[in-house]
């Protein structure tokens, strides 16, 4: 009989991320929930500005990351939702996986779930307002992976702690937008310029901010996890 | 019993308590409000007017020291007391950065009206999305974000780690705000405002502003002192409530 070891980090982290994610997929609602908002959100913007005085190729990245952000904090609260309801939560702390692991599986179940979501409104949008993509669409999809990567572990790390407040649905949004705004904005400049055909080098110092914001608040968060489930 | 309670004060995050009086006058703030109502007197009518903005310019006596209070001295507070609670899990820290986050809160309030008040006839304008505006305002969220949290959680130590969490992040934020809107700006057109020069203040403008900065210095600590105080007391009351339950 061979000795059961627990798994590394990793491991534990894809195991449950695997988990979240097959969970979602069964049911299905917190992805079309969020799709669904993010296309009548993208298609509500369209309608509300005069396109004979702002040209859709302005509105276009900002309505796109914007959108972009409500839609995937709609899904972010699912993620520890879920856990407390039957308290599955104390099974989770209680096998022997790291801390750090349970957010990382967290964090990366959200990454794959906002990303479904930008995969489909990032046409949506290109399509609705009429825009010529290039080879831009490309390092488009590049900054909205790294967008992804930003917005879902500051997302991940606050779904954890206002899970357990009183008003969860209401704080999550009041304590999260804020951080998101070194990842929508640069999201937005740099594909306002790619929609103009700017050259990758232009729209370099906007991907520093995201790549430094993501590495700066990936450590941060896994750091600063622990601390918020110790009980 | 409340009549007690009122009149006694805990020593060191609750345990062992001291009967001792509450003082109801609080000298310090005392001083403190009449050294800034001094202040404000002393830039009104014994402060020579601006050459060039007028008496508009003399709500710097109190845009400014507000600004540096709220944003020097009470913010780094908030963090450095959520960093230090997660550390020693001394609830003193805690209510540091609770007490902190509060009066910072007062302060960036005070900078936002009067920064629109002086913005208006100066700019032409209420409102400049430059940096230091935008990273001002988004504190100014983010400190209401970090009182609502607290309010929402009843179990103290909880309370006390998520709050911690929020300042430590909040406090990594803010460059990244301050970059993104700078690189924005710097991106874009600038709107045309008047930019005054660096300012060249006179010795008596000089004297007033020192004075603002320390009788707003002397307010902070004041009310920091008065808001400890009533943090400490009301975990008293609140252990004992939970102590007689």
């Amino acid at each position: 009989m061979t000795a059961l070891r627990p798994p590394g980090t990793l491991a534990a982290a894809l195991m449950i991320a695997r988990k979240d994610l097959s969970m979602e997929y069964r049911t299905r609602s917190a992805f079309f929930s969020s799709l669904v908002f993010s296309l009548l959100g993208v298609s509500i913007f369209y309608m509300v500005w005069d396109p004979t005085a702002v040209r859709p190729i302005d509105m276009a990245p900002g309505v796109l990351w914007t959108i972009f952000a409500f839609a995937g904090m709609l899904g972010l609260h699912r993620a520890f939702g879920l856990e407390l309801q039957t308290r599955a939560m104390d099974g989770l702390l209680l096998a022997p996986v790291s801390r750090e692991a349970i957010f990382l599986g967290k964090a990366l179940a959200n990454l794959v779930y906002v990303s479904a979501v930008l995969a489909v409104t990032i046409p949506a949008v290109v399509l609705f307002y009429n825009l010529e993509f290039g080879s831009g669409l490309l390092i488009l999809g590049g900054i909205g992976v790294l967008a992804a990567i930003g917005l879902v572990t500051v997302g991940t790390l606050f779904s954890s702690m206002t899970v357990h407040t009183r008003f969860a649905e209401l704080l999550l949004p009041m304590l999260a937008l804020p951080f998101f705004i070194p990842v929508v904005v640069p999201a937005a400049q740099a594909s306002a310029k790619l929609l103009v055909g700017a050259e990758l080098q232009t729209v370099m110092p906007w991907i520093q901010v995201l790549v430094a914001f993501d590495l700066m608040f990936g450590v941060a968060c896994v750091l600063a996890f622990p601390f918020t489930i110790e009980d | 019993m409340p009549d007690t309670l009122a009149h006694s004060l805990p020593t060191t995050g609750g345990g062992r308590t001291a009967e001792k009086p509450v003082a109801v006058f609080d000298w310090l703030m005392a001083i403190a409000v009449v050294a800034v109502s001094a202040v404000i007197a002393r830039a009104i009518w014994f402060t020579p007017p601006e050459a060039l903005q007028g008496e508009a310019q003399k709500i710097f006596y109190i845009h400014v020291p507000s600004a540096v209070v709220g944003l020097y001295l009470a913010c780094p507070l908030v963090a450095i007391g959520g960093a230090m609670y997660l550390w020693l899990r001394d609830e003193r820290l805690d209510r540091l950065a609770e007490s902190a986050a509060e009066i910072a809160l007062v302060f960036l309030s005070i900078v936002l009206v009067t920064g629109p008040l002086w913005g208006k006839p100066i700019w032409g304008t209420w409102w400049t999305w430059d940096a230091r505006l935008t990273s001002t305002l988004f504190l100014w969220f983010i400190l209401l974000g970090y009182t609502v949290l607290r309010g929402a959680i009843e179990d103290r130590q909880q309370r006390a780690r998520y709050s911690a969490v929020l300042g430590i992040l909040a406090a990594l934020l803010v460059p990244f705000i301050h970059l993104s809107v700078r690189l924005f700006r710097t991106m874009h057109p600038q709107p045309i405002v008047l930019t005054p020069d660096k300012p060249k203040l006179s010795a008596e403008m000089g004297l007033t502003l020192s004075l603002a900065f320390l009788a707003f210095s002397v307010l902070f600590v004041a009310m920091l002192r008065g808001r400890l105080k009533y943090a400490a007391l009301r975990d008293h009351v609140e252990a004992r409530e939970s102590g007689d339950a």
